[in-house]
């Protein structure tokens, strides 16, 4: 059982590795990959680990047999992960859909580095978020963490299982090169104090006529595993409650919806932010992963000049955190946004708030540091504020 | 027995999703019957069927999947096999077999179908060859057999196309053979041998497509095509390997039978004692 | 000399359903024929299931079938047992087997 495979204690451990101690303390049975700088230490961790907790590793042909293992071994009634970077992100989209569509939960890490195209293997990006968005074809509504150091690795691991579980969907867990290779403190819990979410199970006696696909009205339907005994049907293709394929407008326009509604039903339980020095702020910095690290730096030398700066950390980017940016927007004059890409999260905050929002960008391979930040910060403050 | 009497209840209705029958193949179409071989092996199975799964791809083949009444997965283009490798690794107790056809199988899918059958791993493939990607309009495909028309080969397929039994033989499998739609009592005794023999195991099932392939190759309707079977079609036995390839053209004899079935490992995750 | 029914079911049957009796000659007729049991079969339809596509008529080992005039919904004729062949169903279960669309089937005839 993996109450024995967890590392409780205190570690120094590097972030790939923290995020393969979260699998194991998440229970995770399963894991199918292939080698991706700089995800692969995930995947060399794991090939260790799993066989002692009685799970089964196994390095797939190429990136598109890893992510349709991971979708096998979940329909079985395993927790499942891949880990992966750029590249082979962008081979996992289709099947990403996939397992949306099929409502499979599992979890899928993308170490992100310098994109697009080969890019940095060794170096850090973040420019792969709107790809967790929208790079599978299709309307979806996306999971997504981005932990900011490798204890924010071991738990986002654990979340996102139990976020994936909970709301039968893939998640997925955007860190970069730095957190995924630097070393830090990570402390790991007892056993029976890593919450585990089970997946929703059908509560019916009769498993004859059962309808895999019929949700209530938190738009989760039950889930059910192959071997069963439930004889259910399972496709990609628009299907109606029992699962049979339903080539209408009506029944896609309805499956579409219902897939799309259960996550912005569930979106407040989803989002995780943190903030700092929110209350009285009237600039407001938004970051996430190893860039967070910088901003809320930058945020605290702002504060030490006396400009009114908060920082709000985006812990997940997908959902976007609407509600508290529109709250944050009735009391702040401009808004800046630090990412390691050429735009991409910036383009959501300014389309819910009016205020100026300041762009501090680069296209990657180093991390941001917080001298920029401070400096946008610092223009920021020039509209008025403070 | 006077005249035939006309039910409404077919034996096998209890095992295919008699709701949703007929289905949507074309008449003539060997992939019905390829499907009711798998139906009858699934029902003489002494795996309950509670515990089979079958997982499909996309095409003609990958509807199967849909008719069938037990857990069935209809996944995307060419990865039906790593879907089915996470089903078995993640309980080993299911009987997995993956239903697909030869392009979804050998061209797409063609990666996972050799690295599979290099693994070993205790999977059961049925390939529907019909020689052409049928559900988009009978387009040629890997199979299509050399100056074949087909859509995407208005004046004769230039390519040459595999040698299915060859290629898997070569990856690995542990057992492989090749029938046709005719051949139905040995298709259904090769899928129940292949049930509980362990490691991959690989079917080929040649089948008439009347409307995506026979109509431009002389084989007007479903009926031609398996009499074309029945004439051409000879025991392989003996014959090498790498001799196993399909030509329409001339008068090579089309070999069925078995021709691989060996004992290599099949593919086990590893597990250490201690921790479990 | 045998009975004349015991020889019409014995001949071999070509391929257009006529018997080949120039085989006659040659084949061996078990003396105690008539004591033999033989299998018969009942053939069953679905008609909506058929698509017409007529591998059961056309492989039937023993001629049994033979397009109907009639249609199903669909405009498709399915099969009939041909007239003179209503006896003549060995229950050798390859039209079952063949069938692509699971809409014939044989069980074994009652008496």
């Amino acid at each position: 059982m993996t109450a024995a495979g967890v590392l409780t204690g205190q570690h120094f451990m590097n972030g790939d590795h923290a995020c393969a101690e979260g699998a194991i303390a998440a229970g995770c049975l399963f894991f199918g990959g292939y080698p991706i700088t700089p995800s692969t230490e995930i995947a060399e961790r794991l090939a260790r680990r799993l066989p002692e907790v009685g799970g089964v590793f196994i390095q797939m042909e190429d990136e598109l047999g890893s992510i349709a293992a991971i979708l096998g071994a979940s329909a079985a009634g395993a927790r499942a992960m891949t880990a992966t970077s750029g590249p082979g992100f962008s081979l996992m989209m289709e099947n990403l859909g996939l397992g949306i569509m099929m409502e499979l939960p599992c979890l899928i890490v993308n170490v992100q580095r310098g994109s697009p195209s080969t890019g940095l293997p060794t170096l850090p990006g973040q420019s792969d978020i709107m790809q967790a968005r929208w790079g599978t074809h299709g309307d979806v509504r996306a999971v997504a963490y981005a932990p900011w150091s490798p204890q924010e690795f071991f738990d986002l691991t654990v979340l996102g299982f139990n976020v994936a579980d909970r709301y039968r969907v893939p998640v997925l867990l955007m860190a970069d090169e730095v957190v995924g290779h630097m070393v830090e403190r990570v402390t790991i819990p007892d056993p029976d104090s890593i919450p585990r979410w089970e997946r929703k199970r059908p509560n019916g006696k009769s498993k004859a006529g059962f309808k895999p696909f019929l949700a209530g009205e938190d738009l989760i339907p039950p889930m059910v595993h192959a071997g069963e005994g439930y004889r259910v049907h399972f496709t990609g293709l628009t299907h109606d409650e029992r699962g049979y394929p339903d080539m209408s407008a009506e029944a896609h326009d309805r499956l579409v919806r219902r897939l799309v509604n259960k996550i912005d039903l569930h979106a407040a339980e989803i989002i995780r932010t943190e903030g700092y020095h929110l209350d009285d702020a009237r600039i407001v910095v938004l970051a996430f992963g190893s860039t967070a690290r910088s901003a809320r730096r930058a945020v605290r030398e702002a504060r030490a000049k006396g400009i009114p700066a908060g920082f709000l950390r985006l812990v997940s980017v997908w959902p976007f955190p609407v509600e508290e940016l529109r709250q944050l927007a009735g009391t702040v004059d401009a808004f800046v946004m630090a990412e390691m890409n050429l735009g991409q999260l910036i383009t959501e905050v300014e389309r819910h708030v009016t205020q100026p929002v300041i762009g501090v960008q680069h296209a990657g391979g180093a991390m941001l540091p917080p001298e920029p930040i401070l400096k946008a910060i610092e223009e920021a403050a020039g509209h008025g504020a403070g | 027995m006077a005249q035939a009497r006309l039910v409404e209840k077919h034996p096998l209705d209890d095992i295919i999703r008699a709701d949703r029958m007929p289905h949507i193949w074309c008449p003539g179409c060997g992939i019905g019957i390829a499907m009711r071989c798998y139906a009858h092996a699934l029902l003489r199975s002494e795996v309950p069927a509670e515990k089979h799964v079958v997982v499909s791809g996309i095409g003609c083949s990958g509807r199967v999947a849909g008719y069938m009444n037990i857990d069935s997965y209809h996944t995307t283009h060419g990865r039906a096999i790593p879907f089915a490798v996470g089903l078995k690794l993640a309980n080993p107790e299911l009987e997995v077999l993956v239903f697909s056809g030869d392009g979804d199988l050998a061209a797409i899918g063609g990666n996972h179908l050799i690295h599979g059958a290099r693994r070993n791993v205790d999977i059961t493939v049925i390939c529907a060859n019909n020689f052409n990607y049928g559900m988009t309009g009978g387009q040629l495909g890997p199979t299509t057999p050399y100056m074949a028309r087909t859509t995407t080969s208005p004046y004769g397929c230039p390519e040459l196309p595999f040698n299915l039994v060859y290629l898997l033989a070569a990856a690995g499998a542990n057992f492989v053979s090749r029938w046709t739609t005719l051949h139905v009592r040995q298709v259904i005794d090769d899928i129940l041998y292949a049930f509980q023999k362990p490691g991959f195991s690989f079917i080929e099932v040649l089948s008439p497509c009347p409307i995506g392939f026979g109509k431009s190759n002389d084989f007007e309707q479903g009926i031609e095509e398996m009499k074309f079977y029945r004439e051409r079609c000879q025991l392989g036995d003996g014959v090498p390997l790498e001799d196993l390839g399909i030509d329409l053209t001339g008068d090579r004899p089309i070999y069925v039978g078995r021709f691989v079935d060996r004992d290599a490992p099949p593919y086990t995750p590893v597990r250490l004692e201690g921790e479990q | 000399m045998l009975p004349l029914e015991c020889m019409l079911w014995s001949w071999p049957i070509g391929p257009a359903g006529e018997r080949v009796l120039s085989m006659r000659v040659f084949a061996r007729t078990p003396l105690d024929l008539e004591k033999m049991a033989r299998p018969r079969g009942q053939v069953y339809l679905i008609p909506e299931r058929c698509k017409g596509c007529n591998l059961c008529v056309e492989l039937c080992p023993r001629n049994v079938l033979e397009p109907s005039p009639q249609t199903n919904s669909k405009g498709y004729h399915y099969p009939q047992i041909r007239e003179g062949h209503e006896g003549d169903c060995v229950h050798c279960e390859f039209c079952t087997m063949v069938c692509p669309e699971f809409a014939i089937f044989t069980l074994e005839a009652d008496g």
